[in-house]
């Protein structure tokens, strides 16, 4: 990790309507690797939340341990980040989204830090539908620690040694779906057109939203014989269904059209414009999302796009009833019962 | 055994102690808390223990009172009156009635092993044929048979059954059936040791005036209450005996106090997490974003928290850990009661970390310093460790009524505003500008310009990442600094001088109090002089140096096999090692003078020394 900032320079650069460039949604400098599929979704990130119009602030980040959780620091400067302990990020958002749920929160996670220690974390924070964008930077390896298979690496994968992986992988899309969430999908860091509308649709759902992003490791495992190289992900990459997200649109219809064409109204009044690449996918058919993810393991395609998406769950803030104002403004004499009422309430005791 | 009640002893009244050993699962919880409850309604000052198994059904449990008309707050380690209604128990219990005491049994069926205890009085009460005979339904038949000793013991010592039925009144509301039912068994009990035992026993209970504006409480229940009147919002937590009935008071108090009756919406969240690790998290979280948060749990959840609050320490977020402790290690006896994650919270977490204690002696403590320990986790930016135990927390203790000053404000620290951070140049997160240690932080989405990274990894002043040596020992100097400053901020250490020249004291501990109090009384009657200090913070008040320095020995008196309150004294203040000397009760029973008075005796004793 660095604290190092970027010279910034952003006079001819186009501005939001808040008059933003996107400059003013980055982060220190990266100290990634070069090439590192996690700095392509960094900047992913960067682009979506400036072209949404949303105030740099009103992030609030995420993480825990890992080469993917460091990436935190790299964008939104100008909004608070949280780089917790190994796995745990999702407690620790769900605290903070219960003090104030007025924030977009944008977990950032690995396969490391999700699939193993985090993993209980990571079930429990979907199936309370924390209101969360939650990027799962998929890599298959341990790369702080130089190497070690992750939970997430592909049976049979080779290590940089040459080493075949002997266990079978945790699919974390497989596993949020059957834990409920309600918007699940996959990106490849090295296709910005996918991943930029995912993030924003995925900012904009409310309810636990998990983009598992095929974020290769250069320095590691991006060698013949691993399933999680750019050269493996760019052959079998296969988008399943295309997404654009419009902020405001007029017209809806709940299925494809004849152009093969689908709008999806969110929460929080956005739209989702979805188009089916070639088969007739429907994303909110649950069965066919876990289907066709068990299949990616028997054809070794790797599909992605919104697997499914849900937007009619209550999220963990509606599920408890908390009021409007968060409850870290909910001012002293709202919380407070007073003198008077702890000496009736005393009778009790008597 | 003599067969009828011997009222030739010394009559006892209002101090002796009525033990009652049963099944767990049976209901009789509620027929002890009656008994308890109607004593202190007659004005005289009790002390309730209730020991239980960790099962749900089926094990031995007992429960104590003890009547004390010299208002102790401890066990006196006595029975002088024990009600044997588990088979199981029969034998532990006859030997524990206290030598010329009384042994109420079910004598439906015979017990010819009473014999074993000539020095004692045992009265047979067919307490099974009794309500066999008046209920038909089994599971209530059950039930009853508690009632009926309610009624047995009431006849016996004098207790007013006016005043009992007051209480089932008041405890089954409109149910009349219900009322109706319970006065009957207690009826049955009453009426048969009338006709049975008409002269009263040598123990007896008759009315006094001593717990006008006082009421009956656990220090869970007073601790939830004390969250709530703090202000705080957000809970997580995990189940774990004997922590839960505090989430579930706060819960409770919420639902009462905290809801918008005209919208529904709720000014707290309890999150009931999926482990320890979890719960810390999450109310690590909120205080991160500013909401009061904490989590109530045992020593087994500090273990699986430590991670955490190490990083809550380095990182420099509030948050509240109540640790009502229980007896380890590992699984231990989770429904005994010791002191023994004192050295844990102390330094939780690897790395060099301390952390701000609070020890309470009571419910009406808890009360009070759990609102403090709100106040000092955002004061000094830091977790607080709350740390009462089973004894305090789940028994119910007579204590002084609760108060409350509607001026109190939450002292929410050093937080800026929007307004503040504008009008700053710059931001930095660890700058130390008041020269206290303690830094300025901002909340998530106030301003741009006062946004910053909270990190467990290495940081410097300006909270950005750094491997530099000097930004790295910077930091942790001020933490240092920071902490030390906490002991003039935890609750002051109560003293109490004996008023004649003493050589020794005693230094001790929460629960403990009532037990060191009691136990200097026996020793000032014997001529033997002590004062006594009693710990409530950590860092060290420098009283507790300054209080050490007078004497030639300090006792140590706690509930753990380590000494471990003495070994934070050892290393936290200037006292000589020799000087402490160690009394300690590990048993995982609520505190009673004996020990201490035992042990301080036999060190003097060794000693050659009476005073």
């Amino acid at each position: 990790m660095t604290s190092m900032s970027k010279p910034f320079i952003d006079k001819h650069l186009p501005k939001n309507k808040l008059g933003l460039s996107v400059r003013n949604y980055e982060g220190v400098m990266s100290t990634l690797c070069a090439g590192c599929g996690h700095d392509s979704v960094t900047a992913a990130l960067v682009q979506a939340f400036w072209e949404l119009d949303l105030a740099p602030e009103s992030a609030a980040k995420v993480s825990g341990i890992g080469c993917s959780s460091k990436t935190t620091a790299y964008f939104m400067g100008q909004s608070h980040g949280i780089n917790c302990v190994h796995g745990r990020m999702p407690s620790v958002a769900t605290g903070a989204n219960a003090a104030n749920g007025d924030l977009n929160y944008i977990g950032i996670s690995g396969d490391g830090d999700s699939l193993s220690i985090g993993f209980g974390q990571f079930a429990h924070a979907i199936r309370r539908n924390l209101n969360m964008l939650y990027i799962l930077e998929n890599n298959g390896v341990y790369g702080l620690t130089k190497g070690q298979f992750s939970a997430a690496a592909d049976y049979g994968s080779k290590s940089k040694k040459g080493l075949a992986n002997d266990q079978m992988p945790i699919d974390p899309c497989v596993q949020a779906l059957t834990l409920g969430a309600g918007f699940v999908a996959r990106a490849f860091s090295g296709d910005k057109s996918q991943l930029i509308p995912l993030i924003k649709a995925g900012l904009k759902h409310k309810g636990f939203a998990l983009i598992d992003v095929i974020s290769p490791c250069v320095t590691f495992n991006d060698h013949a014989g691993s399933t999680k190289s750019y050269a493996h992900t760019y052959k079998y990459y296969h988008p399943l269904v295309h997404t654009d997200f419009v902020a405001h649109a007029d017209e809806v219809t709940g299925s494809y059209d004849a152009d093969g064409a689908m709008r999806v109204t969110m929460q929080d009044g956005g739209e989702l414009f979805l188009r089916k690449t070639e088969s007739d996918y429907d994303p909110r058919d649950k069965a066919q999302a876990i289907e066709t993810l068990m299949m990616n393991k028997t054809e070794g395609e790797i599909r992605t796009g919104l697997l499914y998406l849900n937007s009619d769950l209550p999220d963990m803030q509606a599920a408890n009833k908390l009021p409007k104002t968060p409850l870290n403004q909910v001012p002293y004499e709202r919380l407070t019962p007073g003198r008077a009422a702890l000496a009736k309430l005393q009778s009790r005791y008597r | 055994m003599k067969d009828l009640v011997d009222v030739s002893s010394e009559v006892r009244v209002n101090d002796f102690v009525i033990k009652i050993g049963n099944v767990n699962g049976t209901g009789s919880a509620s027929a002890n808390g009656l008994l308890m409850k109607a004593i202190f309604r007659m004005g005289v000052p009790v002390v309730g223990k209730n020991l239980f198994p960790s099962n749900i059904q089926g094990l031995p449990t007992w429960y104590e009172i003890r009547l004390t008309k010299d208002n102790y707050m401890a066990r006196s380690g006595t029975a002088e009156f024990i009600v044997a209604m588990n088979a199981e128990t029969y034998k532990q219990d006859l030997a524990e009635v206290s030598p010329g005491g009384f042994l109420l049994y079910d004598s439906t069926w015979p017990r010819p092993d009473l014999h074993a205890r000539p020095d004692i009085t045992a009265i047979g009460v067919p307490l099974a044929r009794l309500v066999n005979a008046a209920f038909d339904n089994a599971r209530t038949r059950v039930l009853m048979k508690n009632m009926a000793y309610v009624g047995a013991v009431a006849g016996l010592t004098g207790l007013d059954v006016e005043v009992i039925r007051g209480l089932v009144t008041e405890m089954f509301g409109t149910k009349a059936h219900l009322i109706d039912a319970n006065m009957k068994a207690i009826e049955l009990g009453l009426s048969y040791v009338r006709e049975h035992f008409p002269d009263p026993l040598p123990l007896r209970i008759e009315p006094m005036d001593k717990t006008a504006g006082h009421i009956m409480i656990d220090g869970n229940t007073a601790a939830a209450l004390g969250c709530v009147y703090a202000g705080a919002t957000f809970g997580a937590w995990y189940p774990i005996t004997p922590s839960t009935s505090l989430m579930d008071g706060f819960k409770a108090f919420c639902e009462k106090f905290r809801v918008d009756p005209d919208t529904g919406e709720k000014n707290f969240c309890i999150i009931q997490g999926e482990d320890e690790l979890a719960s810390v998290g999450m109310a690590i979280g909120a205080g991160w974003n500013g909401a009061r948060s904490f989590t109530p749990t045992s020593g087994p959840g500090i273990s699986l928290m430590s991670e955490f609050i190490g990083f809550a320490y380095y990182g420099e977020v509030p948050v509240v850990l109540f640790d009502v402790q229980r007896a380890g290690p590992s699984t231990g006896l989770p429904t005994r009661t010791q002191q023994c994650d004192i050295t844990l919270a102390a330094y939780a977490s690897h790395g060099d970390t301390k952390h701000i204690l609070l020890f309470p002696a009571n419910p009406k403590e808890c009360f009070e310093m759990a609102v403090q320990s709100f106040d000092i986790a955002e004061r000094f930016q830091a977790p607080v460790f709350f740390m009462t135990d089973l004894d305090i927390g789940m028994n119910d203790w007579m204590i002084p009524e609760l108060e409350w000053d509607d001026s109190y404000q939450p002292d929410r620290g050093k937080v800026l505003t929007a307004d503040e951070i504008e009008n700053l140049e710059k931001f930095y997160r660890y700058e130390d500008r008041d020269g206290d240690a303690i830094p300025y932080r901002t909340l998530p989405g106030t301003h741009p310009k006062g946004a910053y990274f909270t990190r467990g990894s290495g940081h410097n002043w300006k909270g950005g990442y750094t491997e530099d040596s000097d930004e790295y020992k910077e930091v942790l100097d001020r933490l240092t600094t920071k902490w030390k400053n906490a002991a003039n901020a935890v609750p002051a250490p109560v003293i109490t001088r004996c008023g004649q020249p003493a050589r020794r004291a005693i230094i001790s501990v929460g629960g403990c109090d009532g037990a060191v109090l009691e136990a200097l009384d026996r020793f000032a009657e014997n001529g033997v002089n002590l004062d006594y200090l009693r710990v409530r913070g950590f860092p060290f008040n420098a009283e507790v140096d300054r209080f050490i320095e007078q004497y030639d020995e300090v006792f140590v008196v706690e509930q753990n096999r380590d000494g471990q309150l003495r070994s934070l004294l050892v290393n936290e203040t200037e006292a000589p090692k020799h000087k402490l000397v160690s009394i300690l009760d590990y048993a995982g029973m609520a505190a009673n003078p004996k020990f201490i008075i035992e042990g301080i005796s036999a060190h003097l004793e060794a000693l050659g020394d009476v005073a």
